[in-house]
C-alpha cells in the first residue's frame, strides 16, 4: 500500500518535474532570442523612426566572412530614385551584436544623385548587420546580412 | 596623437559609361578618408588594462556649390582611419568641401573641384 502510494507520487512528481523542466527549458531558450530581437528593433526605431522596413531595394554585396572585425567593407546601394520629392533621405547602419549597435547614419539629398555608398565598419564578433533606408515620404526599406568575422574588431 | 588629420578627397570619378567624363547631370563618385584613431571608448589598453577614452569622428558634412549633399553622424564603430564613398549629381563646375568633426572638438576640412565639361 505504502509502496503503491509512493510509486504514484513518484510518477506524479516525475510528470510535474519534466513538465516544469520542459517549460523552463523552452522559456530559457526563447527569452534571450526574443530579448535580442526586441532590442535591435527598438534601437532601429529609436534612430530611424517607427515602422517595419520592407526587405527590398537595399543591396549590401559583401562576402559572408570578413577577415578582420576591425575593418569590414560595407558597400550599400538603394535602388530608388534620387529626385526632388522622391529620394532616399537616410541610410542607417546597425551591427546587432556590437556593444553599441548603431554604427552611423548618412543623410542624403536629391543632389546626392544616387544612394550608393561604402563605409568600413567594426564588428566585435559575427553578427547580423542591419541597413535601413528611409525615403523623404517616410517609407522604410532594409536588408539584414549575417557577416562572420575571422577575428573580432575592438568593439563598437 | 600625431597620427590624426590629413583629410583627403581621394577621388572624384565620373561615370564609367562616359569614360569618366563629367557632364551636367552626371552622377559623380567621391571617395574620402581621414586619419583618425576612432576609439569607441569600449576598448581596453592591452598593457595598462584601462579603458581607452572615446575619441571618434561624430559628424561629417559634404557641401557641393555650398549646399549640403551628404551629412553623416558616426559612432566609434566606424573603422580606424575612416574611408567612405558617396555620390554627387554634378550640375556645373564647382567646389566640393568635406568637413570631419570629432567628439573632442577636432575639425578638419578638405576641398576639391568638380570640373563639368
Amino acid at each position: 500500500m505504502h509502496r503503491t502510494k509512493s510509486k504514484q507520487w513518484s510518477r506524479r512528481d516525475f510528470f510535474l518535474a519534466t513538465g516544469a523542466v520542459g517549460l523552463g527549458a523552452v522559456a530559457v531558450a526563447a527569452l534571450p532570442r526574443m530579448a535580442e530581437a526586441a532590442d535591435i528593433s527598438a534601437v532601429i526605431a529609436e534612430h530611424v523612426g517607427p515602422g517595419t522596413p520592407a526587405m527590398e531595394k537595399v543591396i549590401v554585396d559583401v562576402p559572408e566572412k570578413a577577415e578582420s572585425g576591425a575593418l569590414v567593407r560595407l558597400p550599400i546601394k538603394v535602388e530608388h530614385p534620387m529626385e526632388p520629392g522622391n529620394y532616399v533621405e537616410s541610410i542607417t547602419i546597425f551591427v546587432e551584436d556590437n556593444p553599441k549597435p548603431l554604427v552611423g547614419k548618412f543623410e542624403f539629398f536629391p543632389e546626392t544623385g544616387a544612394a550608393d555608398m561604402e563605409v568600413r565598419i567594426k564588428m566585435a564578433k559575427a553578427s547580423n548587420v542591419h541597413v535601413v533606408a528611409k525615403t523623404n515620404s517616410g517609407k522604410l526599406f532594409g536588408v539584414v546580412k549575417k557577416i562572420d568575422v575571422a577575428e573580432g574588431g575592438c568593439a563598437g | 596623437m600625431a597620427d590624426i588629420g590629413g583629410p583627403r578627397i581621394a577621388e572624384i570619378k565620373g561615370p564609367s559609361a562616359s569614360g569618366g567624363a563629367i557632364t551636367p547631370g552626371s552622377i559623380v563618385e567621391i571617395k574620402a578618408a581621414i586619419r583618425h584613431p576612432m576609439e569607441s571608448g569600449l576598448r581596453k589598453d592591452k598593457d595598462t588594462g584601462e579603458v581607452v577614452p572615446a575619441h571618434y569622428i561624430e559628424k561629417v558634412e559634404a557641401l557641393y556649390l555650398d549646399k549640403p549633399v551628404m551629412r553623416a553622424t558616426w559612432t566609434g564603430a566606424m573603422s580606424k582611419n575612416p574611408y567612405f564613398r558617396f555620390n554627387i549629381k554634378a550640375t556645373k563646375s564647382g567646389k566640393v568641401k568635406i568637413t570631419w568633426t570629432d567628439n573632442k572638438g577636432g575639425s578638419w576640412s578638405q576641398e576639391a573641384e568638380i570640373k563639368v565639361q
